[in-house]
């Protein structure tokens, strides 16, 4: 009988065509351990442990490294890499990249690309283990030559012997350095000396996306594939009573059509699949497809419905989340008082490239492909839903057109799935723009009531922020609905938190069908159009300029630094008269950013935003122009649900389709943006998403400066201002 | 169904499809050509934008039957090799995130980089604006764009 841990062995060189491979190591965690070993691929299969395969090294000196996180846009495809091949000594261009299929413990944690945690979560493990195969390829330099091994050292893919400057590269190294054992401690190497860490190194993956290669979810194709669309419910909560395919099944290129159910969180998605030899003749079909909706048993709401309902919910306890101090007392016998109440929509997620999968199902062993966030996710969810084991099914990312929160729900890959068991063959199951539009999960608008006393110099003595919305947590089956989620203050004014004494922030969680889910930033990307408007009502209260009211109420020294930047790159105090500066600052995922914004009126009396400014403090960091990319498009995107775009219900539908009611930013709507990063000897931070939250209420605040009109809710229209 | 021959990047392809398939699926999932994108389906996005005679056009909302003999560029036809001004300066400008929104910018700006070789912010602005992207790499887009016609300025290459 073949141990089981062989399998994992020949599936790791397989998947990672590593087939020639000579030194392979890798990272696991021993039972309970928090600290990660490094082992050599051979001593795992002799052991019996799964090994988190990151780097192999061939006789050619090739470098392979395992990517286990998805690559959306935000540059994991760059940085896992960048970060390996730092303390290995090689450079990028000797390096080939291959992503990590779904696994369940091989990372170090789940493979969930979310939360802006692919650096931060990772780093120390990615360091040690490039430093540990540099130094056993040191180690077998050193016994070749026998020659001591202080005096060799590695750079750019080779050792070299110090005193007589002779060379080997790592390829004729290799077989050496693998009967060797991975060192227990190796020394990192200092910033003030990393080549390859902190430069903006141009992306692995630029040259195949601007030429068409670059493989995408949708752009999978196996032999013998057929293509599938389903028309699912509209009603979020909606079942199939009946359909009428007589007009389908003739139509030219239709296979198969038969009714498919879908998760979503604790209730299942009906729909209708049509199946068909290609995209555009299903979709000719479905045209065709008479369904009647069994729409009955669940509230059909609208979104005036909604926005009241957490509106009176504001009235209601919260669950309390994080309170200091005491402040119904504080509040009570305030100098001055001000409350205030802001809304913020509900949003579509929108990936350029809407959802599809592709699945495989020959009997029990199932392979998926697609733009995924979490691979493992989607490989548990199928385990036991199907009752299927683990190892038989292996998910497949592809490069993601866009991923944002939507494409870590495992909505569409178990139907794909399901649709392949049916039709036993391998399918492409690919959603319209409109069915992406529509179906949801979408972010959660948020309606919040804040309130804030102050003392007779204009000091804020006590802060209370209260949120109505749906609770993402509360979705799921069994869930535990007098708890509060996490996550729903995640961005609460963290830059603030240490210089307010009394303060209070609960949510309550508002019921509804709506099913919702992260977006860019999560909750954050809501709360801080709150907190940090709230912060410059405050300012104008206590007739103090905005930005030298919060560097008042700073306490934190990451904070002060990055306020006196944003002072300097604004040219805060020599603003030019007939314009409007604002500016904004949240932390979240451990980074912090401030955003500074400036607004004029055109000839035409429109607005006109004429600079954006965001400063950056995610610490430790690795790639300054990823860094740059992120927060130029966080803040984009911020732009359209704060000017642009919102999804809206009526009848328990959602109304907005495709993009021709969904209206995103175009060229035009969107000016340079400049980006400036603090260096600083912190741990890392996320970088993907915390340059959201603070442009909203910059752009808000700027345009309260202009104009004197202040805006509590999104989105508003710039052009009627 | 009918047989079509569409001169494709220089090749004649002979294919046979419904004469109301739009290019963009035929390309896609006929001729596995799945360089150019499936955005929106109406127009709205631009990923799905290729050149007919040159100039740009949404293939998702083009049907086969309307095509003729006129050429058909796709990204897969600017140069497989990355060596067109525009992807050049795609690549220096860094441009790209997810990426998938691209192939479609990229026939945009090679197109108005035929028609005007001197844009201004603003004849970019109005040149580009049928093609989205979430990312939102819209200023790099705009700066690749200005470097690629300063590039396809100097004499000694030729693009």
């Amino acid at each position: 009988m073949q141990p089981k841990h062989s399998i994992d062995r020949r599936a790791f060189l397989k998947l990672s065509t590593f087939t020639s491979a000579a030194l392979t190591i890798g990272f696991y965690f021993p039972a309970l351990a928090e600290e990660s070993t490094i082992i050599t691929a051979e001593t795992a299969d002799n052991l019996g442990i799964v090994l988190n395969a990151f780097i192999s090294i061939d006789k050619t000196g090739k470098v392979s490294i395992i990517n286990h996180r998805a690559e959306m846009g935000q540059g994991s495809f760059q940085a896992v890499p960048q970060m390996i091949a730092e303390e290995l000594e090689v450079s990028l261009d000797q390096v080939s990249i291959a992503f990590g299929p779904g696994h369940q413990t091989k990372y170090g944690g789940s493979q969930i690309t979310g939360g802006s945690s692919t650096v931060r979560g990772a780093y120390k493990h990615l360091l040690r283990t490039g430093a540990t195969a540099r130094e056993m390829l040191i180690d077998a330099a050193a016994k070749k030559w026998s020659v001591p091994r202080e005096t060799c050292y590695a750079l750019n893919g080779e050792v070299i012997h110090r005193p007589t400057n002779k060379k080997l590269g790592y390829g004729e190294l290799v077989e050496e350095a693998a009967k060797g054992t991975p060192p227990k401690q190796v020394a990192l190497k200092e910033r003030k000396n990393y080549t390859v860490i902190g430069k903006p190194l141009p992306r692995q993956d630029t040259p195949a996306k601007v030429n068409g290669k670059a493989e995408f979810g949708l752009d999978k194709k196996l032999p013998g594939m057929l293509y599938s669309v389903v028309e699912r419910c509209p009603y979020f909560l909606g079942k199939v009573k009946s359909y009428d395919d007589s007009a389908v099944t003739t139509m030219p290129g239709v296979k198969h059509v038969f009714k498919v159910q879908m998760p979503v969180f604790d209730s299942l998605r009906e729909g209708v699949a049509i199946v068909a030899d290609n995209t555009w003749a299903a979709m000719q079909a479905r045209k065709v497809l008479k369904v009647e909706w069994d729409a009955t048993g669940f509230e059909h709401l609208d979104t005036a419905t909604l926005y009241n309902r957490m509106k009176a919910d504001l009235q209601k306890p919260g669950l309390s989340q994080r309170t200091g101090g005491n402040f119904d007392a504080t509040y009570a016998k305030a100098a001055s008082k001000l409350e205030a109440v802001y809304e913020t929509p509900y949003e579509a997620h929108a990936c350029m490239e809407p959802l599809n999968c592709v699945a495989d199902v020959k009997g029990d062993i199932i392979t998926v492909w697609g733009p995924i966030q979490g691979p493992d996710w989607i490989q548990r969810d199928l385990a036991e839903r199907l009752k299927i084991p683990m190892e038989n099914i292996t998910v497949n990312m592809t490069f993601l057109g866009g991923g944002f929160g939507r494409k870590a729900f495992t909505d569409y890959t178990t139907e794909a799935v399901l649709i392949s068991k049916e039709i036993k063959a391998p399918v492409q199951v690919v959603w319209t723009r409109e069915d992406d539009m529509t179906q949801g999960p979408f972010r959660p608008g948020a309606v919040y009531e804040c309130k804030a006393g102050l003392n007779d110099k204009g000091r804020i003595t006590a802060f209370q922020a209260k949120m109505a919305a749906q609770n993402m947590d509360h979705q799921w089956p069994h869930a535990d609905k007098s708890n509060f989620n996490g996550s729903t203050t995640e961005g609460l004014p963290e830059v603030f938190i240490n210089g307010l004494e009394h303060y209070s922030f609960s949510d309550v969680p508002t019921e509804s069908p709506i099913p919702v889910m992260w977006w860019r930033s999560v909750y954050s990307s809501t709360n801080g159009f709150a907190y940090e408007s709230f912060m410059d009502e405050l300012a104008y209260a206590a007739n103090t300029d905005p930005l030298d009211y919060r560097r008042q109420h700073l306490r934190d020294e990451r904070a002060e630094a990055l306020i006196q930047m944003l002072e300097e790159k604004t040219g805060w105090r020599t603003r030019e008269k007939n314009s409007g500066w604002g500016i904004a600052i949240t932390e979240c995922f451990k980074s912090m950013v401030g955003e500074a914004v400036k607004v004029s009126k055109q000839a035409d009396g429109k607005l006109k935003i004429d600079r954006i400014i965001a400063v950056m403090d995610c610490g430790w960091y690795v790639n300054p122009d990823i860094i740059k990319q992120q927060v130029e498009g966080s803040i984009v995107m911020a732009l359209g649900a704060a000017t642009t775009h919102e999804t809206h219900f009526t009848d328990g539908k959602s109304v907005e389709t495709n993009f021709h009611q969904y209206l995103m930013p175009r060229m035009p709507d969107v000016p340079d943006i400049e980006v400036y990063i603090m260096e600083n000897e912190e741990k890392p931070g996320g970088v993907g998403e915390p340059g959201l939250p603070p442009f909203a209420p910059a752009l808000c605040n700027a345009i309260f400066d202009l104009t004197g009109k202040r805006i509590r809710k999104l989105p508003f229209n710039m052009n009627s201002i | 169904m009918a047989s079509y021959k569409l001169s494709i990047n220089g090749t004649i392809q002979a294919v046979e499809a419904d004469p109301k398939m739009p290019l963009l699926w035929l390309l896609r999932d006929l001729l596995n050509m799945t360089g150019t994108k499936y955005g929106c389906g109406m127009s709205q996005c631009g990923a799905c934008t290729v050149h007919l005679n040159g100039n740009a056009i949404r293939s998702c909302s083009m049907p086969v039957s309307a095509i003729g003999n006129q050429k058909i560029t796709t990204i897969e036809g600017i140069s497989s090799d990355n060596m067109h001004a525009v992807q050049q300066a795609w690549i220096a400008e860094q441009v790209p995130q997810c990426g998938y929104c691209q192939s479609g910018q990229i026939m945009s700006a090679v197109s108005l980089l035929k028609r005007n070789p001197n844009p201004t912010d603003h004849d970019i602005d109005l040149a580009m604006q049928g093609n989205i992207c979430r990312c939102g790499t819209y200023p790099r887009i705009r700066k690749a764009i200005h470097k690629a016609a300063a590039m396809m300025k100097q004499p000694a290459k030729s693009f």
